[in-house]
């Protein structure tokens, strides 16, 4: 670093922190109740049937370990890339990558059959499972990124600070890849069994992971008075649009792949014009709200000051994201398994037709409080730690390059 | 139960025993990879509206329900195919396959799903977390997750909210020598569309059957191995 | 290990407050004898289960001594009307003693706590 920046942690129980803490602690406890309703009940409460069996937990949680690992970038390109200006967003970085995953598991795991056995997932391993190797990626994640914070944090731990970026970075690319094989093996189901789900994953964990860094920050900033310049917010905005086109064009090329295959047509055609809903949100949401939009605002501009663009490009890239994960995981399962190719089934178990997916209350509460917990870990960490600069630059007024 | 009572059961079902697919194993000894159980399944003799199948699965399994036909388990069920530039139909009877490579044992984080050294794909209910990951894997549709609490379980096949449960080949009939009750009730009931057998016991009908005739596998193309074959599908 | 954890620290606890739980009373079982006497059994019996389950399930090893259904079997009371009663049912075998040691089985999740001869004639 150049010019040593200073870091200041955020004052805790100031009128704002505790507002912000008391409403997250409201959703979590929201979010309990529901875990508590769903599990004594079982899933039959929830949308989740036999076969739609991954529900909104699922958008939420894979949405939130997605952007973990997109979260650390920012870190990575300061240290591993030797990018100066971004070293000093660096530990907000590392913080909201630790913050958002454990939000996402926290999902995953109160969404089990029996989450009163997480011991087992813990002690009981099948190599052979990609699933399996998630919870080793998962935790090793945990211990890198608090290791590499620590070295950002505590001087004394400098001359660690690049090997671990370095591990730290590896590690993400591999989690993420891990994240994407759980869709991308699985050879029967026609949305996914393909291996572009894996660098899909990735591109997708950089815009879902900087688009929530933004906001934290940019937020952050805001509520605790700190100077956050244009510089900064155009130069994050315009990585933004980078990542965003990233993830279009695998979304591309994974749906030109599928049109390719004969086979694949009637799950393509379903996802892309007659599939209702999963539709609405593929165009409209995903690739509109989430992809053409935040293109726009980085590249075209649309006269707004840069703190308005990062944030609007922001959210949009986030919305967008929880509807291409709902897409991908509600309207891959809604396609039924095709037993007999080329043929008509019928059953009385759901053969050979569109599954319904109606998310009911308790599972919607539950993805929120898995959003719930990453912020609340992210707040509890900016109070703990040193972790956001005390400037970033001169804060312009707002709309002052309004046209 | 000790060894004595055992052979007694045996013993005195004689006529079970003259049409045995195989002896039981003697008590203590581990199911053999020298087995493979598997099924024959002739459509020609699978009527569309016969259920004989599936209500002797159900009642055998205690797959009681809740008459919630979209998270209710469905061990066994009756699919109907129509080829549509043909018009030619048939109907089938569709459970776990009990692959040679299935792919719900390779994606089970815990090892829950597991395939018995005589092929029969079980779940470990003990290690199961419930996440259905199987569920998703599976390409026959084989598994239905216990989506709330389960009653009146049979003693020999325990079941309950929040773990994934599937065609067992009725384990616990084949182990003492007897065939799955599906089988059986449509040998008794229906035209005896289903046979059961060692196909690595080169003097078991099955075996003789598969040697000799066309069969063929649900989605063979994906490479998994069922243990279920079928003619004229 | 729990379970003997648990119940060692309710009885120091009772004995310092010069009060003790009532004794768990349990029903008769049917059988003239258990597989093991039962000092051993009330220490011993969740690691025979245990052992005996992955045997039977993953193995396929059947007939072992140690049986959860056979328990099951023996220790399930009866209505006057013959009814069996299920073995988790308050103040029966099973619940009495682990309502007494404050140690919740996780078996009766899914295994059936009622014997019951399979119905031939349902098939």
């Amino acid at each position: 670093m150049s010019t040593p920046t200073a870091f200041t942690q955020i004052r805790a129980y100031s009128r704002g922190w505790l507002a912000l803490m008391g409403g997250l602690g409201a959703v979590i406890a929201a979010a309990l109740a529901a875990v508590v309703y769903m599990e004594h009940q079982g899933h039959w409460v929830t949308g989740m049937t036999n076969q739609v069996v991954w529900g909104i937990p699922h958008v939420f949680a894979v949405f939130l370990i997605v952007a973990a690992s997109g979260a650390l970038n920012i870190a990575s390109i300061g240290s591993v890339f030797g990018r100066e200006e971004y070293q000093p967003l660096g530990r907000l970085s590392a913080l909201l990558a630790i913050a958002l995953l454990a939000g996402g598991l926290a999902v995953l795991v109160l969404d089990l059959g029996r989450p009163d056995r997480l011991f087992v997932a813990m002690t009981h391993f099948n190599f052979k499972s990609i699933f399996a190797w998630n919870v080793v990626l998962y935790s090793g994640f945990f211990a890198m990124v608090a290791i590499y914070l620590w070295t950002m944090v505590d001087w004394r731990a400098r001359r660690f600070y690049k090997s671990a970026a370095l591990g730290a970075f590896v590690w993400r690319l591999i989690l993420t890849t891990g994240t994407g094989c759980i869709f991308g093996f699985l050879a029967a189901r026609e949305a996914y069994g393909a291996a572009v789900m894996a660098p899909l994953f990735i591109a997708m964990s950089f815009a879902y992971g900087l688009a929530v860094f933004i906001l934290v920050l940019a937020i952050g900033c805001k509520m605790t008075g700190r100077g956050l310049g244009d510089e900064t917010l155009t130069r994050l905005v315009r990585l933004l649009g980078l990542f965003v086109a990233a993830n279009l064009y695998f979304v591309a090329l994974h749906h030109i792949t599928q049109l390719y295959f004969a086979g694949r047509g009637g799950v393509e055609a379903f996802v892309l014009t007659g599939g209702g809903l999963i539709t609405f949100a593929f165009w409209g949401g995903q690739v509109g709200l989430g992809g053409l939009m935040p293109l726009i605002i980085a590249f075209a501009g649309c006269g707004h000051a840069p703190r308005r663009r990062a944030m609007m490009a922001s959210m949009l890239v986030i919305i967008g994201g929880l509807a291409q994960l709902y897409v991908l995981i509600i309207g891959g399962q809604t396609w039924p398994l095709d037993l007999f190719p080329g043929m008509e089934a019928s059953s009385s178990f759901a053969d050979g037709r569109l599954h319904a997916y109606a998310p009911t209350l308790p599972e919607v509460i539950l993805g929120l409080g898995g959003i719930a917990i990453a912020l609340a870990i992210s707040v509890v960490g900016m109070t703990a730690l040193r972790i956001l600069p005390a400037s970033l630059g001169v804060t312009s007024a707002p709309c002052c390059h309004h046209k | 139960m000790n060894a004595l009572s055992r052979r007694q059961v045996i013993l005195t079902s004689g006529a079970i025993l003259m049409v045995a697919p195989a002896q039981a194993r003697s008590p203590g000894q581990p199911a053999s990879a020298r087995q493979r159980w598997g099924l024959l399944i002739d459509t020609a003799k699978c009527a569309p509206d016969c259920n004989v199948c599936v209500e002797s699965c159900k009642a055998e399994m205690g797959l009681s329900g809740h008459d919630r036909p979209l998270t209710d388990a469905q061990y066994l069920r009756k699919i109907n195919v129509k080829d549509p530039a043909t018009g030619a139909s048939h109907s089938l009877p569709v459970m776990c396959q009990h692959c040679a490579k299935p792919a719900c044992v390779d994606v089970c984080p815990t090892g829950a799903s597991f395939k018995r050294a005589d092929g029969i794909v079980l779940v470990d209910r003990h290690i199961c977390i419930g996440c259905r990951y199987c569920m998703m894997a599976c390409p026959y549709k084989a598994r239905s997750f216990a989506h709330e609490e389960q009653t009146d379980q049979q003693p020999h096949l325990p079941r309950g909210k929040g773990t994934v449960e599937g065609c067992t080949l009725c384990v616990h009939r084949v182990d003492q020598g007897l065939e799955p009750a599906c089988v059986e009730s449509c040998k008794a009931k229906a035209k005896g569309a289903m046979l059961f057998g060692d196909l690595n016991d080169p003097e078991s009908d099955i075996a003789k059957r598969v040697a000799r005739e066309a069969t063929t596998r649900i989605r063979a193309d994906l490479g998994l191995e069922p243990g279920v074959r079928y003619q004229g599908i | 290990m729990l379970a003997r954890l648990l119940l060692g620290v309710l009885m120091m606890a009772g004995a310092a407050a010069s009060f003790a739980a009532d004794l768990p009373t349990l029903p008769k079982a049917k059988g003239e004898a258990c597989i093991e006497a039962s000092a051993t059994m009330r220490r011993d019996h969740p690691d025979m289960l245990r052992h005996q389950r992955d045997d039977t399930l993953r193995q396929g090893i059947r007939g072992a001594k140690a049986s959860l259904k056979e328990c099951v079997a023996c220790h399930a009371a009866e209505t006057t009307e013959g009814r069996a009663i299920p073995v988790n049912d308050p103040g029966q075998f099973c619940q009495s003693c682990h309502a007494y040691a404050a140690v919740k089985p996780d078996c009766f999740e899914c295994h059936a706590t009622t014997p019951k001869p399979v119905k031939e004639a349902s098939r």
